[in-house]
């Protein structure tokens, strides 16, 4: 935390993006909290990626519910729509915002308390439903905003501050995602923004749900000796399965690359991303391997990092419920409404 | 790259642009602080500690601080620097008791000093309150050289000039004015002092031999013109005047001009502009009081009707400027003739020393200048040094000053019978400035004010006498955006590569994104690689040893830094800090205290 706001003073040779804007206009408030709390830096990844991708502020949505890693959306694009919700109710108000109009880029920022307690059920349903959102989970594995009690994320034997080492199954995200049929899920963490970015571009661009778990150590509570999320911890253990690059509309691929161990992936809009594997043995498009991949090298105490499942076949929310193009924020009254007539007519049909 | 030696006094140094630029190394950024403080009184000391004359060199310094300042190359203009030093010693209040004081023992040592200008006075300065018998001969009926002779009143008063001299004069230095020294074999001869010191400046201004040069008498030479007005010999002059040469002097005679009724004054350049010796400043002073600068024209010959100067024929050129920047020859497409009544020559000064016998062990080179040793002052012959112009031609007032300093420790190092080639080192103490969690001693907030324009006198107002001072001076509320515009350079950020946990906050949060972590490489690949395009070789690569959990290293480029240390504040293990670099400046006075030191030890 600072007092005094973050210089309005931007490098003369800043990089600008195709809108003329420099990644200093897509900053937000200034952040309140601690120093070197991991989701900082998460911020400073969603800014970076907003800012390559040359989102137009007013077309984004960024959505949250209670913690700290909920206060984020506070720091990142000042300009654009938002809404925090009550604790864990973040992905029904997505739900809600995204069945009115469906032309915002939505991006839910949550924790690991928000996501994996309070707010679990609200989190397998909207992967059920395929939102069509970059959903990040800032994962520390403690309730760092009441002081750092563990939090359904944290690993068997990992210790706390002052206590005993928690004793319960963590809740894993990404397993969890898999496993409900999430189509674009990867884990990084915040200390290597060179990996983050480009998952984080790459599910803001993905058609469905995109659920990008990311290690976000809590630097007051939970970065000691002991601790599996801490970033000493997260860099010794950190085990990079997968690579992506995302390459823009009407960019040539230029590197040449090794068929085996790149896959190329078209997105609707004539993007593509770049799927390098960094491990030729990890496969992210079998969800059965995956699964497999990813319980051995946790219980070898690994932390399995990249995009670990990519599926481009599912369909989204609003092609599942086979809704019109337009957003129905954008359609008149009279066509979203049915005419009290029309209702006559239904009624009558079960009577 | 190798970690970077912060513990090398010229490192921090030279990310206080300002400072390193001066060639005496004012602390500028603390004497801002200070006057950010309204501590004014300790702001002129700290100010005089190095420059000696801040009231005079706040109303006329050339600056080489305000091109290097750092803000300059985060926007557009520097920190007024310079007027910001002329607001210290307005409001300096009484401050007599810390200014020099006579010695209180004579130490038996006596020193001559030839000419009263700034560097024979910033030599008696250090040298007289150290017990040194000084005397100093000038030429003219007047003290203070250069500075009362060529710069005129209405930039610099002559109170203002006075005061300051005589503070050095009150120390007990013997002035013998009208006392030009005739020959320096005799002086030498008489062997009356222990050493001799020449500060005579570069009193010859150029001369431009081109037909009619020697048919007018209304054709004069700059900086001879100047000194005659300010003798009050000359009083006035014709109402179409053209200036030849675009110096700072040409600037200081056009302005004159129009103040001893010119109504038309031109000042022609040879060349483009770009390419004008006189600095932006003085261009702009002197264009908004109207004077018109004509560019292109070379003077050809001067035109004289009935053996009266009537106007002067110039070739109109036409140049070509190289990718580099550089001009060529130029090719002459035509000629014209203006009309006048006076010209003055400003077109440079050359050095003198018709009174400096060859044979006596003082050499010269090929320009007449005497070869002199830059780190010692001294020449060929031992006890004889020189500063300020004497030494290595036309420079400026901050030089001298700062050549006097240098040529002080020489001076009494050869007088106590020391080695004056074994200089005292510069030396650098840091010292952390956090107060609190989020407290710094500095002001770190970003002041985003452009700088503060200078109020001048009406422009009715100011032409009805010489005397009249044009600028004002800053208002209050202007010092206090001003002050508020200094980065604080000098508050350095400081790196324990040990404490660093890699968590990206300081990266994060750096508004002008000069940080970086990544492997280590050479300077130049390492320079591709940063957050931030980094092409301004000049400035530094701050590199730290290895980080604990990669092995990778923290990069800072110290080109855009603005100090506002965030970095510091978001560091959650205290890896980053900020510590203020005072540097340590060696003077003559630091020496007899060792020297005591030593003796009593």
């Amino acid at each position: 935390m600072s007092y005094i706001p973050k210089p309005k003073v931007t490098h003369p040779r800043a990089a600008r993006n195709a809108l003329g804007l420099t990644s200093r206009d897509y900053e937000g408030a200034v952040s309140t909290l601690c120093a070197g709390c991991g989701h900082d830096s998460v911020t400073a990844a969603i800014v970076q990626s907003v800012f390559e991708l040359d989102v137009e502020p007013h077309k984004l949505a960024k959505m949250s519910g209670i913690g700290c890693s909920s206060k984020t959306p506070a720091y990142f694009v000042s300009q654009s729509h938002g809404f925090n919700s009550v604790h864990g109710r973040m992905p029904s108000v997505t739900t809600g915002a995204y069945a009115a109009n469906a032309d915002l880029m939505y991006i839910g920022v949550s924790g690991d308390g928000d996501s994996l307690s309070i707010g679990v059920g609200q989190f397998v349903h909207a992967i059920r439903r395929n939102l069509n959102m970059c959903y990040i989970i800032e994962n520390n594995g403690v309730y760092g905003l009441t002081k750092g009690q563990f939090s359904a994320s944290a690993d068997i034997g990992s210790k706390p501050k002052k206590g005993l080492p928690n004793q319960q199954e963590p809740i894993d995200p990404v397993s969890t995602a898999i496993s409900l049929g999430a189509s674009y899920v990867a884990r990084s963490f915040s200390g290597d923004k060179e990996q983050l970015v480009p998952l984080i571009k790459g599910a803001l661009l993905h058609p469905g749900f995109a659920l990008v778990d990311v290690i976000s150590p809590c630097v007051t509570f939970n970065d000691h000796e002991g601790s599996t999320k801490s970033y000493e911890h997260t860099r010794q253990f950190y085990h990079h399965v997968t690579d992506i690059d995302y390459i823009p509309p009407a960019k040539e691929i230029v590197a040449e690359y090794d068929k085996g161990a790149v896959m190329p992936v078209e997105l609707h809009d004539g993007s593509r991303i770049l799927l390098r594997k960094v491990d030729d043995r990890y496969d992210p498009t079998s969800r059965a391997a995956a699964f497999k991949y990813l319980r051995e090298h946790f219980n070898a105490g690994e932390i399995t990092t990249g995009l670990l499942y990519f599926d481009e076949q599912r369909k989204e929310m609003h092609e599942l419920m086979g809704n019109v193009e337009v957003p129905f924020a954008e359609l008149p009254l009279d066509s979203l409404r049915p005419p009290s007539g029309e209702l006559q007519n239904i009624l009558s049909k079960y009577r | 790259m190798k970690p970077t030696d912060t513990s090398n006094p010229d490192y921090f140094h030279k990310v206080v642009d300002c400072q390193w630029a001066c060639p005496a190394h004012t602390d500028v950024p603390l004497y801002i602080r200070l006057i950010a403080q309204g501590k004014f009184g300790e702001a002129y000391l700290e100010n005089r500690k190095s420059n000696v004359f801040p009231a005079i060199l706040g109303r006329v310094c050339d600056r080489p601080c305000e091109p290097a300042c750092r803000r300059g190359r985060v926007e557009e203009k520097p920190v007024a620097i310079c007027r910001l030093k002329r607001v210290a010693a307005d409001n300096r209040g009484d401050i007599s008791e810390h200014l020099p004081k006579p010695p209180v023992a004579e130490n038996g040592k006596k020193i001559a000093l030839i000419g009263c200008g700034c560097a024979s006075l910033a030599v008696a300065n250090d040298l007289r309150p150290m017990g040194y018998s000084v005397t100093i001969f000038e030429a003219l009926p007047a003290t203070g050289g250069l500075m009362r002779t060529n710069i005129p009143r209405f930039r610099l008063p002559p109170e203002v000039l006075d005061e300051e001299i005589q503070t050095i004069l009150d120390t007990g230095v013997d002035l013998k004015l009208n006392h030009p020294i005739e020959s320096m074999k005799a002086l030498l001869d008489s062997k009356e002092f222990d050493a001799v010191f020449v500060g005579t400046g570069a009193p010859r201004g150029k001369n431009l031999e081109i037909p009619g040069r020697y048919d007018s008498d209304r054709i004069h030479i700059g900086i001879e013109w100047l000194e005659s007005v300010a003798f009050e010999h000359i009083e006035t002059i014709g109402e179409r005047v053209l200036i030849i040469g675009v110096g700072n002097t040409a600037m200081d005679c056009c302005r004159t001009s129009l103040r001893l009724g010119a109504k038309d004054v031109k000042v022609m350049a040879r060349k483009p502009r770009g390419f004008f010796k006189a600095s932006d400043w003085e261009l702009e002073d002197a264009e908004e009081e109207n004077v018109e600068i004509l560019v292109n024209h070379s003077p050809k010959s001067f035109v004289i009707e009935d053996g009266k100067l009537t106007g002067m024929t110039f070739e109109l050129m036409e140049y070509q400027v190289d990718d580099n920047g550089r001009i060529d020859r130029g090719t002459v497409v035509g000629e014209t003739v203006i009309p006048c009544d006076d010209v003055i020559l400003a077109i440079g000064q050359d050095n003198a020393f018709p009174w400096i016998e060859r044979d006596i062990g003082i050499e010269f080179d090929q320009w007449d200048c005497p070869v002199v040793d830059e780190k010692t002052m001294m020449c060929g012959r031992d006890g004889v040094f020189f500063g300020g112009d004497a030494a290595f031609g036309p420079k400026n007032i901050i030089w001298a000053v700062a050549h006097g300093h240098e040529a002080a420790i020489s001076i009494h190092r050869y007088c106590q019978g020391l080695d004056i080639e074994d200089r005292p080192p510069r030396g650098v103490t840091l010292s952390s400035q956090k107060m609190g969690m989020h407290e710094w001693s500095y002001s770190n907030y970003y002041e985003g004010a452009e700088r503060r324009i200078m109020p001048h006198v009406d422009l009715k107002e100011r032409f009805k006498n010489l005397d009249i001072e044009v600028e004002l001076g800053f208002t209050a509320e202007q010092v206090a955006k001003e002050v508020e515009r200094c980065l604080n350079c000098d508050i350095q950020t400081v790196f324990t590569d040990k404490l660093c946990i890699e968590c990206d906050a300081c990266l994060d949060v750096c508004p002008v994104d000069c940080l970086t972590i990544t492997e280590n490489g050479e300077e130049a690949d390492l320079r591709t690689r940063l957050r931030a395009p980094a092409p301004n070789h000049e400035q530094a690569l701050y590199v730290s040893g290895e980080l604990p959990h990669t092995r990778r290293v923290m990069v800072k480029d110290e080109d855009l830094c603005v100090h506002c240390g965030l970095c510091a504040e978001r560091c959650p293990t205290g890896a980053w800090d900020m510590q203020r670099s005072a540097i340590r400046l060696p003077y003559a006075s630091d020496e007899s205290e060792s020297a005591a030191t030593d003796t009593a030890a």
